[in-house]
């Protein structure tokens, strides 16, 4: 550029100096001496020195047991007990997602009868702590003899035995899904409420139906806020089936485990080898979740930076927090319950 | 006023029924009544300007004549038919949801903040109604949303996303949305309102270019320009009540209320 310039040219200085030059636009880049962070280094350091001694020391600790370790993780019965977690937990999943949507539409119902019962429900399931729950589902056979169906006060149709009919898998998947779903609804009721309320007044213009107003433009906005709570829902239910062994129902990891060890009195290896098959299914959940928010953050998640400096947002959607959020967000203009991450179980 | 409006609106001639009748209409949101019997008609082809400060309940009788909202008195008509009831045997009954979903379809409405859907691109926005509403095939209707996009200068900005479209730009897609149903009629709120001002001129100008095609439309605006320049019609409201209305370039130039001229005074 100096070359094209006469005035600095003139002046003989270098291309840089132009800068000096007051009304000049090209701006200067900065050459500064980078501050240093040395305590930051010294802390990195001594937390990997800290983490590589831990590794090496439980290499060589007999309590570990590595070898057990090794000769447990694909057994037969470790194995089949990790895919009983594993359909537990997609059971569980299914049943709290489709009965948390149903129980969100309620609470935003404009019938207070309805919204009272979804309420109650909801108070009970959060109100008490899954173990709890759990343990009284084991007990439903005691409470309840027989499952009638018919009408009420006259001669039942068909009666079962509770006992006999409901296996522990059952009352598991039931005890754990009735829990979740109470904290899907407030995921999903949060999730329909972040959308603007003018979208729902767009697609009704076009003249769409109420289901197709859901289904093609108030759900996909929502997934945006219901996926990263659920992700987190969902790596949590893995674990909370561990507490089953309250109904009880023995197929899961953790319990099938303890059994082992009951047998071997080496308790520590077993834990080992359900953990690393906990923390194998919660990776895979991680990616999933990833790919995910990817795929429901389209059209919104980059905006142009030049829109973002302050400006009102063309349209209300806009302005709800990133996606990567962890926490179940809250609408704009909700006062209701259920904000914030809970302390559960 | 009692059921003289359909039978009116039956017995006439197609050509003889006004776009929207609107008769003593009043609405009331618990103890606020915020529309005060309006009575007023919009003939096809006609624009009308709707001009008033801001809470007087425009925004209110546009949803009214879409249905968005229920009518509390009057009778309110479009086209002939009545807004969200059957009249039989001179008795009301509501329309199912389906019935007043059918009604809406011929009523394109723009708003104020766009509502494009922005999980869509501006191609997927257009298309969504009638791939969905009157399920026309793909082909079709992408043809012919591409079609609308050129007719409102965005055919390079189909594959957009909303948010990588300027605010002009958004309300243009919008527009292009509520024409691909093939509204009769087009509602209009404040559709520049949200806009910077240089925005403003290419949406205004989208807007003329449908007036110049015939299409009947209500348009609550605050730019007397456009009232002056494309309105039929234009109708000052306040408090919920028709202040004055007239012709555009009359009521502009000499309004006889002074709640009229105090309004004027402060936007032109
Ligand atoms: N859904 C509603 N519930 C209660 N009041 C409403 C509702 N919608 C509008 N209003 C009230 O009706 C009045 C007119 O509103 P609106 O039609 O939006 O006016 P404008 O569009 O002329 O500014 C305002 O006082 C507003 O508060
Ligand atoms: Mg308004």
């Amino acid at each position: 550029m100096s070359a094209a310039n006469p005035q600095s040219a003139g002046r003989g200085t270098s291309p840089r100096g132009r800068a000096e030059i007051p009304d000049d636009a090209d701006p200067k880049a900065i050459k500064a001496i980078k501050l240093r962070h040395p305590y930051r280094i010294v802390f990195a350091v001594l937390l990997v020195l800290t983490f590589v001694l831990f590794i090496i020391d439980a290499a060589q600790r007999p309590a570990y047991d590595w070898p057990t370790v090794g000769q447990y993780v694909f057994d037969r019965r470790i194995t089949q007990a990790a895919f009983n977690t594993l359909l537990l937990t997609v059971y569980a999943m299914v049943i709290a997602i489709v009965l948390g949507v149903l129980l969100a539409v309620m609470r935003l119902s404009p019938n207070p009868v309805v919204k009272s019962v979804a309420w109650f429900y909801l108070w009970v399931f959060r109100g008490t702590p899954v173990y709890v729950q759990l343990v009284f589902w084991g007990l439903i056979a005691v409470i309840y003899q027989t499952i009638d169906i018919g009408i009420p006060f006259t001669e039942p149709w068909y009666s079962f035995s509770t006992q006999a009919t409901l296996s522990t898998f059952v009352l598991a998947v039931i005890g754990l899904s009735l829990n979740e779903a109470a904290y899907m609804a407030e995921i999903v009721r949060a999730g329909l409420l972040s959308v603007d309320r003018g979208q729902e007044e767009a697609a009704t213009a076009l003249g769409m139906s109420w289901s197709q107003t859901m289904r093609r433009v108030i759900l996909p906005q929502s997934m945006r806020v219901i996926i990263p709570p659920t992700g987190n829902e969902v790596i949590s239910m893995l674990k909370t089936t561990s507490l089953v062994t309250a109904i009880p129902f023995g197929g899961e990891l953790y319990t099938r485990s303890r059994d082992i060890s009951a047998e071997t009195f080496n308790p520590i290896p077993l834990l080992i080898v359900a953990s690393i098959w906990y923390l194998f299914f919660t990776s895979i959940l991680m990616v999933g979740q990833y790919f995910l928010e990817k795929r429901f953050s389209r059209g919104i998640g980059d905006r142009r930076p030049d829109k973002n400096s302050g400006a009102p947002a063309p349209t209300g959607t806009l302005s709800i927090a990133g996606v990567s959020q962890p926490t179940v967000l809250h609408a704009t203009g909700d006062t209701g319950h259920g904000s914030g991450r809970r302390q559960k179980r | 006023m009692t059921d003289s409006t359909s039978t009116r609106a039956s017995s006439a001639s197609g050509s003889a029924v006004p776009m929207v009748f609107a008769d003593g209409v009043s609405k009331s949101f618990g103890s606020n009544t915020v529309l005060k019997s309006i009575s007023l008609e919009v003939q096809r082809g006609e624009v009308m300007c709707l001009v008033g400060p801001s809470g007087s309940g425009k925004s209110t009788f546009l949803r009214l004549i879409n249905h968005l909202e229920v009518l509390s008195a009057g009778r309110l008509s479009v086209d002939g038919d009545l807004v969200g009831y059957r009249e039989s045997n001179g008795k009301l009954y509501e329309l199912q949801p389906k019935e007043a979903a059918r009604q809406r379809r011929d009523i394109g409405m723009v708003f104020q903040k766009f509502n494009l859907f922005p999980h869509m691109t501006a191609l997927q926005n257009v298309s969504e109604a009638p791939l969905r509403v009157k399920g026309e095939p793909r082909a079709r209707v992408e043809e012919r949303a591409r079609a609308l996009l050129d007719r409102v200068g965005l055919a390079d900005r189909a594959d957009y996303y909303p948010a990588h479209l300027s605010g002009g730009q958004q309300q243009r897609v919008a527009i292009a949305r509520a024409l691909a149903m093939e509204p009769k009629l087009m509602l209009f709120d404040e559709p520049t309102s949200a806009l910077d001002p240089e925005l403003v001129g290419e949406v205004l100008d989208v807007m003329k270019g449908l007036a110049s095609d015939g299409m009947t439309m209500i348009v609550v605006t605050h730019e007397m320009g456009f009232a002056r320049e494309v309105a039929d019609s234009l109708v000052f409201m306040d408090g919920g009540v028709v202040v004055e209305s007239g012709d555009p370039r009359e009521l502009l130039g000499n309004p006889k209320h002074e709640r009229t001229r105090a309004f004027l005074s402060k936007v032109l």
